[in-house]
């Protein structure tokens, strides 16, 4: 046994060990106040304090709020409760998680649920609400919303006819993404209607050039952005009636209205002509990254990319996101120039508890006080909230968004894999469509995810 | 357990025109070939490939990063800091800084105390008689079996009950009560195999269970108790599952595999960050990995061959 060589070596090694926990713990030190100093937090406009004094007095109380919403977004977020704290004492206590949409039920199965939740898919508001843990909105809130909010983003944050969940942003998935510079050069005209837009496709496959390109892989939800891109014309070419129905699964996936948006949209994604731009042939989309799909069309790969205005961070902090810049987008049209139908998702602020400072707090969420507020510190968010001032916002993308979100035209449908059930929104929707994309057939595809729905 | 696999070895063959091997010569040779090295070189090559790819991309502009291999590199060498700017906080809010002290406090008592309670649990189950000892030794073991994520609501559950939720409590305890069975399986067999006459040598000089366990058996366990501090260190620090589920209380008790998890940000756009993310978090389990290696060879080969 050579148990003298051990100690001292073992020594070291805990020495070591401590060590360098000390020397990183004191870097870390450094560097948390290196922070705290120099954070210039952008001042909020002061707010009327006098709608918060119905709630009582809350000075020292706590509210904890636990999102899916992180960096580099959250920073505005807990910006703009910065007035609201001010006029009431209140702390606001952020906590944001990648993992928020499978911990958040943890949570509330557990009994340890946060104050306010912001859930960011009518289905998982649902499975809260089934926790028991969820408590309906307040009267104030729930007047807010009626004022500031369309009847359609209310019922999206109803549960069995009870009112819980006042939307907070919104966004945009109706959107594609094309170059200004390019369209001007070659004179392309911004398309008004789909027929155009596949005029418009032809034109630009005709020059040699593949005019869409698409990335769908994104670790396991690879599959989502053609669950957007088939609601999208499902919206368009069945109507938002019967997009509801195929929601609510009251006419089937594997249906006639189903199989002919897919198809249209195979139309584009399946068509060896059309994509993918910069990156190869139709295989390649189910291997590009989402982040990653529309960066061709800054070197010209492509000319074309449908995806949300969050879309727009993904750009290079160089590429100028405006109507006379390098990139911006144009809303994807409808059937015809009349129809205007506009798919998006949003988050909604669930609430576990009802102290008054919690209420307090929702309310002034629901306010257009705190749209206007967060718009002005923010960029790539916008709100449905009417009272949204499009002014308030900065960046040109972001008018774009809340203007077509204000549009009275505007037929508003939130995004339907968000509110199917799981099994099928989150699993075999996202899963038979990459297949589709890798070469199954349409009808298989939508026969297994009707197969998929849960009895 | 005196049926240790040592060939034996006979010197009593004098007129042998050669030397005989001794059994460690001919393990060497049978387990030595060109060939063999040749298969460790390229395996070990392999593993380590796609591990230096992370390093030389955490070196890489972000547009490199999305839009090329790391291996053109080579042909098109840029290099930045600036991701690890970005990650270390000096540049936006959320570096992994912070992290990393709740990272020491989470994995130091997540270490210390399961090997401390192993180490006695292991004490009465190898060395002193009580009814039901071999049921319960068992029954430990097969707690082993229990897959943590099972246990994950029901846990969190009582940690609501007994107030503790959002404290560092959940995770040590958690970490602790995960960690346990096979920390006693293991400090266990070690203990077994300490020669019994050592043991009564000890008891005629008059020692008691406390004198026998601190002055006769810890100094021997070292290497035991090091090789599963070792494995206990790396498995906490580099756990994600436990901190999601029990830090519940922000980013105050937040580890840094949290931290790194969120790096990419709200829609995974900062992906960017994540190879240097990652170098920073391993930085401390491959310092104490490789400070240490001596001990966690030395002790994986100490169950199963007497030294």
């Amino acid at each position: 046994m050579s148990i003298n060589s051990v100690g001292p070596r073992w020594r070291a090694a805990l020495a070591g060990t401590v060590g360098v926990g000390l020397v990183l713990g004191l870097a870390a030190c450094g560097d948390g106040g290196g922070d705290d100093s120099g954070e210039d937090t952008p001042s909020a406009a002061a707010i009327d304090c006098a709608q918060f004094s119905s709630f009582g007095d809350l000075k020292g109380k706590t509210v904890s709020i636990y999102t899916g919403i992180i960096t580099p977004e959250d920073k505005p977020q807990i910006d703009s409760y910065k007035p609201f704290e001010q006029c009431t004492g209140v702390t606001v206590k952020y906590e944001g998680d990648k993992a928020f949409e499978t911990q958040v039920l943890v949570r509330a199965k557990a009994g340890n649920p946060p104050d306010l939740a912001y859930v960011p898919q009518p289905g998982l508001l649902a499975q809260l609400v089934a926790t028991g843990k969820a408590v309906e909105a307040p009267k104030s809130v729930s007047d807010n919303v009626d004022k500031f909010f369309g009847k359609d983003w209310k019922a999206y944050g109803t549960v069995n006819d009870k009112f819980y969940a006042a939307p907070l942003g919104a966004n945009v998935k109706s959107l594609v993404w094309y170059s200004p510079s390019e369209f001007k050069e070659n004179n392309y005209k911004v398309p008004t209607t789909l027929d155009e837009l596949k005029t418009l496709s032809d034109t630009i496959a005709a020059k040699d050039k593949k005019p869409w390109c698409a990335g769908i892989a994104s670790g396991e939800a690879t599959g989502w952005p053609i669950t957007d891109w088939m609601e999208d014309f499902m919206l368009r070419l069945s109507g938002p009636e019967k997009y509801d129905q195929w929601v609510k699964h009251q006419i089937p996936f594997n249906g006639p209205d189903s199989s002919a948006a897919l198809d249209a949209v195979g139309g584009y994604l399946k068509n060896d002509k059309y994509v993918n731009g910069g990156y190869g042939d139709v295989k390649s989309i189910a291997t590009t990254t989402f982040q990653d799909g529309g960066l061709p069309i800054v070197d010209g790969g492509c000319s074309l990319h449908r995806q949300a205005n969050f879309y727009a961070a993904n750009w290079d902090k160089d590429t100028k996101v405006a109507e006379d810049g390098d990139v911006f987008a144009f809303y994807l049209p409808g059937k015809d120039a009349s129809s205007k139908p506009v798919l998006g998702g949003g988050e909604f602020v669930v609430s576990f508890a009802n102290r008054p400072e919690v209420q307090a707090f929702q309310t002034y969420l629901s306010t257009d006080t705190w749209a206007n507020a967060k718009a002005k510190l923010s960029q790539g968010w916008v709100s449905a909230n009417k009272g949204l001032d499009v002014n308030n916002l900065s960046s040109p993308i972001d008018k774009l968004s809340a203007g077509i979100l204000q549009d009275p035209k505007a037929v508003f449908r939130f995004d339907g894999s968000d509110q199917m059930p799981a099994a099928v929104g989150s699993n075999a929707f996202w899963k038979q469509t990459t297949s589709w994309i890798t070469g199954q057939d349409t009808k298989t595809t939508v026969d297994n995810i009707e197969k998929a729905w849960p009895k | 357990m005196s049926s240790a696999p040592i060939a034996p070895v006979t010197v009593s063959d004098a007129p042998l025109k050669a030397p005989r091997e001794t059994a460690a010569g001919k393990a060497k040779k049978r387990l030595t070939s060109p060939w063999a090295s040749l298969f460790a070189v390229v395996l070990a090559v392999l593993w380590t490939l796609p591990t230096f790819g992370l390093l030389v991309s955490s070196f890489r502009p972000q547009r490199d990063i999305r839009t090329s291999g790391w291996w053109t590199f080579f042909s098109d060498p840029q290099m930045t800091l600036d991701n690890y700017r970005s990650v270390l906080g000096t540049d936006q809010a959320g570096g992994l800084g912070d992290y990393f002290i709740n990272s020491f406090i989470i994995t130091i008592p997540s270490v210390l105390i399961p090997v401390t309670l192993a180490a006695l649990a292991a004490y009465a189950f190898a060395w002193i008689r009580f009814p039901g000892k071999n049921i319960l030794f068992v029954a430990v073991f097969a707690l082993q079996i229990v897959p943590i994520q099972v246990t994950l609501i029901p846990l969190l559950t009582l940690y609501v009950d007994g107030g503790i939720a959002g404290t560092f409590w959940p995770i040590w305890l958690s970490h602790s009560i995960f960690a346990l069975p096979l920390a006693v399986f293991i400090l266990h067999n070690f203990m077994k195999e300490v020669p019994a006459t050592l043991l009564e040598a000890a008891r005629i000089d008059g020692a008691g269970h406390v004198a026998i366990f601190f002055r006769v058996l810890l100094p021997l366990l070292r290497p035991a108790l090091a090789a599963f501090g070792i494995f206990q260190f790396l498995w906490v620090w580099n756990d994600l599952l436990v901190a999601l589920t029990f830090a519940g209380g922000g980013n105050a008790v937040a580890p840094v595999t949290v931290a790194l998890a969120n790096l990419a940000g709200t829609r995974g756009n900062a992906w960017h960050l994540l190879s240097a993310g990652a170098f920073v978090s391993i930085v401390v389990p491959v310092l104490v990995f490789l400070s240490s290696q001596r001990y966690f060879v030395r002790g994986l080969l100490a169950g199963s061959v007497k030294g």
